[in-house]
């Protein structure tokens, strides 16, 4: 018995080994195609050796880190669902219905009316003051989770309703921007509407950097917790018989998995789904268990983004789609086929 | 090794419990009896520690002093109601283990757990997913997950509630056995001749308060009129009580 286990435990390890493989192979078809194609051979002297001309210029500053801001909003989207799925025991739950992309949208919007404005450039609206803008973002999208759990604490919410007041922060964010966009000039709108499209052009290595470091100390912690969080799925008693102070673990996971999710919205703006996706699919492929759940989340999350701003820069090369459209157009399909799978094991 | 002293609790309006005072000691199984309502899940969530109630003590430490680990390695709590999760059946029980594990589990928690699984004869059910097996087997499961803990208490809330007749013998035996290894078993049910059977001393509550502790001996008709308002006849057979509904 003590062996058939051994070999389940190893079982996992190969689907995470599997995913890290497609993963590469993804990184590296990503930086090797587009509208200037080149060579796998050329790109792997170039990332050894730095190269030179074009293809440098290419390969590590133009694709690379777009590519990185891909695995790193993939993979910390991955964990943020996972890790809300297990605290909140709802299966819908993401940092999304915290409230925290229609809190970005709102601190966008909000930044851009105030005058951190736009410039139309040979056709193509850039943001005058970027920083402003991420800001803002950001403010608006952590401002929401804290909010509730502020009430939780002193209230001390259940789980379903935690939930139900990230479904209702929503709205009120919903009703804000709107009433922001109101107001706003046509240029000022087309500006909102524009930062509203997920884009992982706009990292740069500062961006990277910022949401590698968010990303590893929050997965470090998360990934400390496993057992707590594998607790938690089994409900809040059995979770404290078992030595969980649950309420506190709750807190704090709900506030981190909004942290890195706010901080990756700030940057590239809001790209649905991965945060369901990556941990159903997981599920589904390795079961329940946090232990593998939040690495496989991470590594899924990253996979499927890669993947998706790939094809949307492929699809109608050489302009680019923004990555939001692709990931939710094929994102709700897919969710939908999870679903009705994971129905049919009850 | 419990000791609980004039127990007030409310959930709000309302008092659940009006002063429970009882004290129970290693090698007892104690089965907490009596009508929906009186009290009893309530009184067992205080003695677990996951409601916050003063006026328990365990090992002369009011419950409300133990860290979470602390208290998961001297007691263990089978709530009434489970739910599945996606986990296996193994990942499960080995939660039981949380609190004696580093950041993996050792080869003992590992043994530890096979051997509870072989005992509550659902070794065969290991890698099956928790949210695929009956709702029996998800209590043997609890059950087994409770034991991973190595408790010295075992609180049990309805344990029998969704099981067969030879599955509530099981889950009944091993609380008995339990108690007989050293342990304190304290079982909430309403079953009263499973009690009788197996049960060493008995607690009856009606609306907060404790009606009747003790052994066999406090077993009455009059007892039974009182706290459930109805009528019973109490009659031996092969020496044992048996509670007759009338």
């Amino acid at each position: 018995m003590a062996m058939d286990y051994g070999s389940y435990v190893r079982r996992r390890f190969l689907i995470g080994l599997s995913l890290f493989l497609a993963l590469l192979a993804v990184f590296m078809a990503s930086l090797s195609l587009g509208p200037y194609k080149i060579p796998l051979g050329d790109v792997v002297r170039v990332l050894f050796t730095g190269g030179s001309g074009n293809e440098r210029l290419v390969v590590l500053d133009i694709r690379l880190p777009r590519i990185v801001a891909g695995i790193l909003v993939g993979a910390s989207m991955g964990v943020a669902g996972a890790v809300l799925q297990g605290y909140l025991r709802n299966p819908l739950a993401t940092p999304f219905t915290m409230g925290v992309s229609n809190g970005a949208m709102f601190g966008a919007s909000l930044a851009i009316i105030l005058g951190a404005g736009y410039t139309l450039n040979s056709g193509q609206i850039f943001l005058s003051n970027p920083y402003a803008v991420v800001l803002f973002a950001f403010l608006g999208a952590i401002s929401a989770t804290l909010v509730i759990l502020i009430l939780a604490r002193l209230r001390s919410l259940s789980p379903e309703a935690i939930v139900l007041a990230g479904v209702a922060m929503s709205s009120l964010f919903i009703a804000l921007t709107a009433l922001v966009q109101y107001f706003a000039n046509e240029l000022q709108l087309s500006a909102m509407v524009y930062w509203s499209f997920g884009n992982l052009a706009r990292a740069t290595w500062g961006e990277n950097t910022i949401m590698a470091v968010s990303f590893t100390l929050v997965f470090a912690y998360f990934f400390l917790k496993r057992w707590d969080l594998n607790a938690s799925t089994l409900g809040d008693e059995i979770a404290r018989s078992v030595g969980v102070n649950i309420e506190r673990e709750r807190l704090i996971g709900t506030f981190l998995s909004a942290f890195i999710t706010s901080v990756t919205v700030a940057f590239v703006g809001v790209i649905g789904f991965i945060g369901l996706i990556a941990p159903h699919s997981m599920r589904l492929i390795a079961g329940g268990d946090y232990r593998f759940l939040i690495p496989l989340s991470a590594l899924a999350g990253a996979l499927l983004l890669v993947s998706a701003d790939t094809v949307a820069r492929l699809i109608v090369s050489p302009m680019n789609l923004p990555v939001g459209v692709i990931t939710s157009f094929l994102g709700a399909p897919t969710f939908i086929y999870l679903l009705v799978r994971m129905e049919g094991r009850r | 090794m419990i000791k609980v002293r004039n127990l007030h609790f409310s959930y709000g309006r309302g008092e659940v419990l009006r002063g429970v005072s009882f004290e129970a000691d290693e090698g007892e199984f104690l089965a907490i009896l009596g009508p929906n309502g009186a009290g009893k899940s309530t009184l067992l969530r205080c003695l677990a520690g996951i409601l916050k109630c003063g006026g328990v003590r365990i090992l002369d430490r009011p419950v409300t002093d133990y860290k979470p680990n602390e208290l998961a390695r001297l007691l263990a709590y089978v709530p009434q109601r489970i739910s599945a999760g996606f986990m296996t059946v193994f990942d499960t029980v080995l939660l039981g283990r949380r609190a004696y594990m580093g950041l993996t589990p050792s080869k003992e928690d590992i043994a530890v757990v096979d051997s509870i699984l072989k005992r509550l004869g659902i070794g065969d059910l290991a890698l099956k997913r928790a949210n695929e097996i009956s709702g029996g087997e998800l209590q043997k499961v609890s059950i087994a997950r409770a034991l991973a803990q190595e408790p010295k208490i075992l609180l049990m809330d309805e344990p029998t509630n969704n099981l067969d007749l030879k599955s509530q013998l099981e889950v009944m035996r091993l609380a008995r056995e339990f108690a007989r290894d050293g342990g304190l078993s304290i079982v909430v049910m309403h079953d009263v001749n499973l009690a009788i059977r197996f049960a060493g001393r008995f607690i009856f509550m009606k609306d907060g308060k404790v009606m009747a502790d003790g052994g066999l001996e406090v077993l009455s008709e009059e007892l039974f009129e009182t706290v459930y308002g109805v009528r019973v006849e109490i009659e031996e057979i092969r020496g044992i009580p048996v509670v007759l509904l009338l």
